[in-house]
């Protein structure tokens, strides 16, 4: 880790100012994926910028539906009744995610800025296009099992490794952006994120020294009722193979309304209109859940040893579907 | 026995061995107070760390410490270029053999880089932080080759070597003529079974303290298995007398044979002391662990047997191939298991051996133990289902009365009862015969169970008794606590042969100014410093007779020394008890503070033979010279449920029964058995270093992506040991717990899985992609 600067701030025009006008410098929250990148030597900033005594806070009701804070905790979210009760993906997400350590440090817009655990992206020996631009992705014929199948490219298949991304993409979260000047403006999640393309460097809409100042959930019959199923290699601490956010409203057999988002596969959250299509309308039977799932991963390319996530994808969001349905 | 009394004879008297005393280290331990090896403050200390290598083959062709070197505390920068040269190396044979070292190569000794990870530059600056930024600052530039990553690359060459393990084990072995019994074999059968690269990974890093007392004279606080063998290895590097090298190393967070061997940090780190003139501390990363103290390595075994239609085994044809080191013939002996396990008349071995751009892999958790029963136990498996025989009563038509490999008599064996108490506690009867047919929910149910072995190895040890005449006593072995109650068993021993209690026993270990002891690997530790202990204590109970029977004070005066016994401390005629005094009063009268004993404790083959062993080493060939076939048997019996359509397998219940002869302390025993076995759960299910296959190069070398089982994936387990008496072993009859609770493991979640599913998984470890990918068999 190189030698860095270190400033707190209570205001956000003053934090968003420090990092705007100095070379080098980057905001840091819970410091729990920064820190990590920095003792890697994956990301090396000269100055740290703390906000977490920046005032984006609080977990309310609010006419567009449930706005939290950006420096709110992902265990005090997780643990809200209101989220439990009106959000249960966003609260399941939350607690499935990393352990209770690290989920009592790190802050709901730093998770949303989480980086890939692509190994190859981990460590700087390696050449990696989102870490050195141009100097190649040997994931694409290496070790890749737990790579993204959905939105890769030549340049980069590294996977988003967010929970409650996933679980905010479905359920249509928007996102309040502050940048230096105070200047703010409204983001749907499902845009925040971007595919890598030809600049895999590029993983956010987030301009430099832009703050994510809160998260926005609309209340909906789908959000109340939805899940977050997550599969992985161990019962806990571990990052998704798959997982599915999955929010449905049924009347009477038939699905009103639905809402699903894959993560584990995806380059970015994995929101998938074309699954929501099919259920819309359709009956909620295995039969609509499996044509959904089939939809969600039309557009796979798997490598060798990620091919399983196709299937695996499908089966994480059919069984999310059914528990759903029968709940 | 008649080279040494045994315990279980001559101490009548219940004590506390054997009772699940609380750890003596636990309060210590628990309140920050245990000191491990990289937590020594010697004054003037700066610290290390390493620069390793980003390539896995070529050569270093500049280095560039300029920018490094102007950064704020950094002390100094070695490299090839300017390390203090060393009496030897192992870089040529003879130096090998002299260091004992696990690997025929030490890095920056040339410009010559054989595998990621390899130190190319060690930065010693006034603090950790500063040599960390400094070695991020060194540039090395390399002219690379292309690397081969494994056996499995079409460019590596494969050999049969003549032998293995360091050249303990042979590379083939055959017994009978295996071919032509499976010619004429009923039942024939082929599988394949790979196992995934398995890193130690104890939670306490590799690390080492260096001062140097002297120009001559080093001390070094070391994260060891072993004091003796590392002081060994270090006199030999730096060609000073044994006694100029001082080994320490009073806790240790983990090993699992990783620190059984001295490697190239240590001996890297005691020269950057030699070249600063101060003490240096370096305490590898956890990514540098992936590629500083070996790995369990990479391999595929096929395993062929013929048996009878009834069951019966005819022949067995195991061959291994595995990556080895650009220049050790390094592989776990699996086939050793194998050949023992089942009462099989034929048997043949061939290994097979790829060299890599890898360091060399090491005893790793249960070596070849683990990975070898793996094999044979799935095999048996597959030969009951398809003879429609229970896994159980397959092995019971098997069962080997007497060794196959050596046709020794067994020193016990209590496999039977194991099986029969797992089966009971287990609840095996209520198994439904076939495979795939259980269900809970959505989750298919399955029960499997294997069999665990371990060999005894021959080993010695020394320890030191001094009994004050206050009543307490000082008792000293050179030995380690990897973690697992080294502390707290021996100081139920030496209670015991005192007639202490254990609050009046201080036990002291880890130093090489202790008397000798082994190696803390191979299960060797509790058997060999427990009878150390007892016999120092016969020792001084000797002394104390002696005067008692000199001294016309003493209700002995007089006796014959073989008329007198010891009970609780106190002396007295066998004969008659009540004549006779506690060893108090005989010392305050003759005026003695203390009295002092050693012992030397013989474990294996060479308490049976008489013969000692070579203590360094916990095998040689006394071991063919023994009456006996000494083992440590036992069976597991687990339950999984699987998830079909995501793939997931939980081990839902488990049963652990083991015979290993006395047990030292019932509840550090049962927890070594818990934490073996998960350990091969772990192996079973997730655990799994992947190197990628075109640059050589770990990909998830971090605890974040090289995943260990946690707590939600571990359930309740039961562990119970048969009661058994050893009269073959040693004079306290103790096989040691450390490596056979892992043996057998993988397989039974195997087998669970195969009962759950009818899929036949054999490609470690059996994550979702497996389950889902894998076709019926």
């Amino acid at each position: 880790m190189n030698n860095f600067s270190y400033l707190q701030t209570a205001q956000a025009k003053d934090a968003t100012a420090a990092v705007t006008g100095t070379k080098g410098a980057a905001f840091i929250a819970g410091g729990t994926t920064l820190l990590d990148l920095m003792k890697l030597n994956v990301e090396n900033h000269s100055q740290l910028v703390d906000i977490n005594l920046v005032p984006f806070k609080g977990i309310e009701q609010t006419a567009d539906g449930l706005r939290i804070g950006a420096l709110e905790r992902m265990s005090d979210v997780g643990e809200h009744p209101l989220v439990v009760q009106n959000y249960p993906a966003v609260s399941q997400s939350l607690l499935q995610a990393a352990s209770p350590q690290l989920r009592n440090m790190a802050s709901i817009g730093g998770n949303l800025l989480q980086r890939t655990r692509c190994g190859y992206f981990r460590d700087v020996a390696f050449p990696c296009n989102k870490r050195n631009p141009g100097s190649g992705c040997p994931a694409q014929d290496g070790e890749n099992r737990n790579l993204a199948i959905l939105g890769g490219s030549k340049a980069c298949i590294a996977t988003h490794p967010g929970d409650l991304s996933v679980a905010l993409a479905a359920l249509d979260a928007v996102l309040l952006l502050e940048n230096a000047k105070g200047k703010q403006r409204r983001v749907p999640l499902v845009d925040f994120h971007v595919v890598p393309g030809t600049t895999p460097q590029r993983e956010t809409v987030l301009e430099p020294g832009e703050l994510i100042v809160s998260v926005t959930i609309p209340a909906a019959a789908h959000a109340r009722k939805s899940m977050y199923l997550k599969v992985r290699d161990r019962a806990s601490y571990a990052f998704a193979l798959a997982s599915a956010a999955v929010g449905l409203d049924v009347q009477g057999g038939q699905i009103r309304s639905a809402r699903v988002a894959l993560g584990g596969v995806g380059t970015k959250p994995w929101r998938s209109v074309a699954a929501e299509k099919i259920l819309t309308g359709a009956p909620a039977t295995e039969a609509t859940f499996r044509a959904a799932a089939a939809a969600a991963v039309r557009d796979a390319q798997p490598r060798e040893q990620n091919r399983f996530k196709v299937e695996l994808a499908q089966n994480t969001l059919v069984r999310a579907l059914l528990e759903l349905s029968a709940a | 026995m008649e080279n040494e009394p045994a315990f279980f004879e001559t101490s009548p008297t219940p004590g506390v061995v054997g009772q699940p005393l609380n750890r003596v280290d636990g309060r210590d331990k628990v309140m920050g107070k245990a000191k491990y090896s990289a937590e020594y403050p010697l004054p003037g200390l700066v610290y290390g760390v390493l620069k390793t290598s980003d390539i896995a083959k070529g050569r270093i062709q500049s280095i560039d410490t300029s920018l490094a070197l102007k950064e704020p505390g950094v002390v100094q920068i070695l490299t090839h270029l300017n390390l203090p040269k060393l009496a030897k190396t192992p870089n040529d044979p003879e130096g090998k053999k002299a260091i004992g070292a696990p690997m025929g190569f030490l890095p920056m000794t040339s410009d010559v880089i054989h595998y990621a990870g390899q130190p190319v530059a060690l930065i010693v600056a006034d603090t950790f932080e500063r040599a960390t930024q400094a070695a991020a600052l060194v540039r090395v530039s390399y002219a690379a080759e292309a690397p081969i990553a494994a056996y499995t690359d079409k460019r590596a060459e494969l050999f049969n070597p003549e032998k293995i393990q360091d050249g303990k084990a042979d590379g083939y072995t055959r017994r009978g003529d295996a071919r032509a019994a499976l010619a004429s074999a009923p039942i024939k059968m082929t599988a394949v079974y790979t196992h995934a690269i398995n890193h130690h990974n104890p939670m306490e890093p590799g690390s080492t303290t260096a001062i140097w007392e002297a120009p001559d004279r080093v001390t070094v606080y070391e994260s060891t298995q072993g004091v003796t063998r590392t002081q060994k290895s270090l006199s030999a590097y730096l060609g000073l007398p044994q006694d100029q090298v001082r080994v320490i190393t009073k806790f240790l967070g983990g090993g699992f044979g990783c620190k059984g061997s001295c490697w190239p940090h240590t001996v890297l780190t005691v020269q950057a002391a030699k070249a600063v003139g101060r003490p240096v501390k370096l305490v590898l990363s956890r990514k540098q662990q992936f590629t500083s103290m070996g790995h369990r390595e990479d391999q595929t075994q096929t395993l062929t047997l013929g048996a009878s239609k009834e069951g019966k085994l005819l022949a067995l044809i195991h061959e291994k191939t595995s990556t080895t080191s650009p220049w050790d013939n390094y592989a776990e002996a699996n086939s050793k298991i194998i050949n023992l396990l089942y009462d099989c008349p034929t048997f043949e071995s061939h290994y097979q051996l790829g060299r890599a751009n890898v360091m060399t892999s090491t005893f790793t958790r249960a070596p070849g133990e683990a990975p070898g029963s793996f094999a044979i136990e799935c095999s048996m498996d597959d030969l009951a289902y398809q003879l429609g025989i229970d896994p159980l009563e397959i092995r019971l038509r098997n069962y080997a009365e007497k060794d196959p490999s050596t046709g020794q008599p067994w020193s016990s064996k209590s496999l039977r009862q194991c099986y029969a108490r797992g089966a009971e506690l287990f609840g095996w009867s209520k198994r439904n015969p076939k495979a795939g047919a259980t269900r809970n929910g959505r989750l298919l149910v399955g029960y499997g169970m294997a069999t665990a072995s371990y060999p005894v190895h021959n080993s010695q040890g020394t320890a030191r008794v001094r009994l004050y005449a206050d009543g307490h006593a000082v008792v000293q072995a050179g030995a380690t606590d990897l973690g697992t109650g080294t502390y707290t068993v021996m100081t139920q021993v030496a209670a015991d042969s005192l007639g202490l209690a254990p609050d009046k026993i201080r036990f002291e270990l880890g130093d090489t100014k202790l008397p000798t002891a082994p190696n803390s690997g191979g299960s060797v530790a509790a058997g060999t410093v427990s009878s150390s202990v007892y016999m120092a204590a016969q020792d001084v109970w000797e002394r104390l007779t002696k005067m008692a029977i000199k001294d016309p004070k003493s209700p002995l005066f007089q006796a014959k020394a073989e008329d007198v016994a010891v009970e609780k401390g106190r002396l007295q005629l066998k004969k008659n008890a009540s004549k006779g005094e506690d060893f108090m009063a005989l010392m305050k009268r003759a005026g003695l503070d203390d009295v002092e004993g050693t012992g030397q404790g013989k474990y294996g083959a060479g308490y049976e033979t008489g013969r000692p062993s070579n203590p360094a080493g916990p095998q040689n060939n006394t071991e063919s010279e023994a009456k006996h076939s000494m083992h440590s048997f036992g069976a597991h019996f687990c339950e999984v449920q699987v998830d079909p359509d995501l793939g997931t397998v939980r081990v839902t219940r488990w049963v652990s029964v083991h015979g290993a002869g006395r047990i030292l302390n019932a509840k550090t025993a049962r927890s070594q058995i818990i934490g073996g076995s998960i350990f091969g759960i772990g192996a079973a299910l997730m655990e799994a270093t992947a190197r990628d296959p075109h640059y050589a190069r770990y990909t998830n070398a971090d605890l974040g992506d090289y995943h260990i089982p946690v707590n939600a994936d571990i359930p309740d387990m039961t562990v119970e040991f048969i009661d058994e008496h050893d009269p073959y072993i040693n004079a306290m009859g103790v096989k040691g717990i450390g490596e056979i609770s892992m043996v057998g493991v993988s397989a039974a979640v195997a087998n669970a899985v195969f009962h759950a599913t009818g899929k036949r998984v054999r490609d470690l470890p059996i994550t979702p992609d497996k389950i889902l990918g894998t076709k019926a068999v």
